[in-house]
């Protein structure tokens, strides 16, 4: 018996290695992401793939020494800048048809005489002039050099009480906006992002993240000697670790720095998106926060939560965070609702070891891998494609166009809950307040349901207002009538008793 | 003739019921006045408490199934009906068992029939209260269902009222010796269940323990 049972067991394990195996080598050759979402319980949801790999470029492939822990990645029009933090260069990149040339290799610049040479660059930012700023971190400085690599300015370390003055200034990231002003991470620099004048000159910080204290954190400093205080983690603003500037001038910054208690309980706040005071206005609407993963299980060494690198942002305001602990990629609308979710730990194409940097040129995705020193491109699939058009029509107010999309959006994916929330809001504006309250309650869109539920009851009143008014009176009228019922039977029980009493006598 | 009988006690019967069924509505409204008539007058009876914990079930059930999703958040594969009843009547008996002990050594006068009449006859109010909103709160907006939460926290408030003066009524206690037998059965309902807990250990050590003995005896002699 017990025998059987065993056997029965092992046949089992063994028909599901065989049905789930051909299935992954097959993924392996066509299809080879794992995109999903999140429904309104924070379960995961399979869904169609939204981006797909497309190919991958390392140094062999450019014609080049392999590439050494490159740090970033920027991309201005077609041009795709990758910092090989190891070899000391940047390599600049041309996409053409989704392929990738090498069209210039930094290596060197022309100083006032001399030529001068990278030592460990972290970052690059490429204006539209054609003027490139580069974070020469071994070289402690910034650089500001022209399209032909003469150099501009640079900038060290600022001479001022807010910058640390014993240690080297290491700056590790950089963007510029529009007057040529710079924005500037350092290491160790942990009050904001610095901000330089066009000229060079430091104006301050910008975006201090606001530090968080807990009760039992205060407490356990309350009652700790000074020798114990000194070892516990001091009460700062957590570093930022990458900057991008969008189209406009808005400094999204991502940190990888915090507890998942923080983000439990909302504190937390991995992406950040400032305007020019520093001021946080990303959009958070979404069931669930931007923070990547929603639910998390530690498994083969990925412990916690997702720990955002880097992020870009679209024309359309999308944007899109990579996640080095358990390599994925998270696309985000402007409202803060997750789209979708792609990618892995892995070794194929569309899986990454360490991805450290995302950029985009048009609507495809590069991805850069610090360990193995491969970009890898993905496209938007026609799912993909069909939700970006349905966010778009919806933007500029073409409700009817959106549903349509989005209608095409859900019959590739029946979980997906935009789709449906798109639909109702469109029929909501089409006054079909019934159907858009059906397409509301399936994805639990308590705000829109509460909406559609108001308009709906105000129709339903004001087109039967008489059978209201009717049922009102009657019932007004129930007690009433329930108590002159209740004496006539009374009186006539009297009389009945009377009746019988007087007749026995 | 024996016919007749039976079904004449039987209409007592059920008219006793009724009546103390209906006399729940009284001890809500006239608390001091109706648990002391509940277990000295015996105008209260044991059909009528199940029944009102039932009802009690009921309407927590209903409450999860009818009410808007809005305001209520019920992942059905999740449910458990055991542990639904289990949530409600485990308190509950822990509570009267609790009271029953503590009370019968500080002199209350109420046996633990009492006890439990008096926690079911509290509930009256909740069942009243949490029906009607369950079905309001399919026809109000997210804003407006603001109004529904006080009406449940007046529920369990008026509840948790009618328990305090229950106690109060039933053993003969003042207002502060009632307060401190609630706030000490509590800490017994948590012995209790620290107890059964502890049996339950032991019994499983003592049982894997015969269990190994056997095994070794087997293995020794075969």
């Amino acid at each position: 018996m017990k025998l059987r049972k065993k056997f029965a067991a092992a046949l089992l394990a063994m028909a599901t290695v065989i049905a789930v195996c051909p299935a992954g080598v097959a993924n392996a050759t066509t299809v080879n992401t794992y995109t999903y979402n999140y429904d309104y319980w924070g379960l995961e949801y399979e869904s169609p793939d939204a981006y797909q790999p497309m190919s991958y470029t390392d140094g062999r492939t450019l014609g080049t020494t392999a590439l050494k822990t490159p740090q970033n990645l920027f991309a201005r029009d077609n041009s795709l800048y990758v910092v090989d933090t190891g070899n000391n260069r940047i390599l600049e990149l041309t996409e053409e048809n989704g392929t990738l040339t090498l069209t210039r290799e930094i290596v060197e610049f022309t100083g006032d005489t001399e030529v001068l040479t990278l030592l460990a660059p972290q970052d690059i930012y490429v204006d539209t002039n054609g003027d490139i700023y580069i974070t020469d971190t071994g070289n402690y400085r910034v650089l500001h050099l022209n399209k032909d690599l003469q150099l501009i300015k640079e900038v060290l370390r600022p001479d001022n009480p807010l910058i640390d003055q014993e240690n080297p200034f290491e700056p590790t990231r950089i963007v510029v906006d529009r007057a040529g002003r710079m924005f500037v991470l350092a290491k160790n620099v942990n009050m904001g992002v610095m901000q330089f004048e066009a000229d060079g000159n430091f104006i301050g910080f910008i975006g201090a993240s606001e530090v968080v204290y807990s009760l039992a954190d205060l407490i356990k400093k309350k009652f700790s000697t000074k020798a114990q205080r000194d070892q516990m983690a001091d009460f700062v603003p957590t570093e930022y670790n990458n900057l991008y500037i969008d189209q406009k001038a808005f400094i999204y910054c991502t940190t990888d720095n915090y507890t998942a208690e923080d983000l439990d309980a909302g504190t937390a706040k991995p992406i950040r998106k400032l305007n020019s005071l520093g001021g946080d206005i990303l959009i958070r609407n979404g069931e669930w926060l931007p923070i990547g993963d929603v639910q998390w299980e530690d498994f083969g060494g990925m412990t916690g939560p997702s720990r955002i690198m880097d992020v870009t942002a679209m024309e359309d305001e999308t944007y899109y965070m990579v996640d080095r602990m358990r390599s994925r990629i998270f696309g985000y609308d402007e409202q803060g609702h997750l789209l979708y979710a792609f990618g892995g730990p892995g070794a194929q194409l569309g899986y990454f070891t360490q991805p450290i940097s995302i950029e985009h040129i048009g609507t495809d995705l590069y991805v850069l891998d610090n360990s193995t020193g491969g970009i890898t491109r993905f496209a938007r699939t026609e799912f993909g494609q069909l939700i970006h058009d349905a966010l778009d029509e919806y933007s500029v107010g073409n409700y009817e166009a959106s549903a349509k999309y989005w209608e095409q959006v859900r019959a590739m994916n029946g979980n997906y809950e935009l789709a449906y929330i798109g639909i109702g809001r469109s029929l909501l504006r089409q006054k079909d307040y019934e159907g858009a309250m059906e397409y509301f309650e399936v994805m639990r869109d308590h705000e829109n349901y509460s909406r559609a539920w108001k308009y709906y009851r105000k129709d339903w009143i004001e087109n039967n207002l008489g059978y209201v008014i009717i049922i009102l009176v009657v019932l007004g009228f129930i007690p009433v009538v329930v108590k002159k019922i209740k004496k006539i039977r009374w009186e006539a029980k009297m009389q009945y008793e009377y009746e019988s009493e007087s007749k026995n006598k | 003739m024996n016919m007749n009988l039976k079904v004449k006690i039987n209409k007592q019967a059920v008219t006793r019921y009724k009546d103390s069924l209906r006399y729940a509505l009284y001890v809500m409204t006239h608390p001091f006045d109706g648990f002391w008539d509940l277990t000295h007058e015996k105008r209260g009876s044991m059909a009528a408490a199940h029944t009102l914990l039932i009802l009690t079930f009921l309407t927590n059930l209903w409450s999860m199934r009818f009410t808007c999703f809005l305001f209520s958040d019920v992942r059905w594969e999740r449910v458990n009906i055991w542990t639904e009843i289990l949530g409600l009547l485990a308190p509950l008996l822990l509570y009267v068992v609790a009271n029953w002990c503590l009370t019968t050594l500080f002199d209350g006068k109420g046996r633990m029939k009492d006890v439990y009449m008096g926690m079911c006859y509290s509930l009256t109010p909740y069942i009243l209260i949490m029906n009607p909103i369950t079905i309001i709160s399919n026809f109000v907006t997210e804003e407006e269902g603001a109004f529904l939460v006080y009406f449940n926290y007046l529920a369990l408030a008026w509840a948790g009222g009618l328990i305090l003066v229950s106690v109060m009524q039933i053993h003969d206690y003042s207002l502060m010796k009632a307060i401190l037998a609630i706030a000490f059965s509590a800490a017994g309902m948590m012995i209790i269940v620290f107890l059964i807990m502890l049996f339950f250990s032991l019994v499983s050590d003592a049982v894997a323990f015969f269990i190994s003995l056997g095994k070794e005896i087997m293995f020794r002699v075969y």
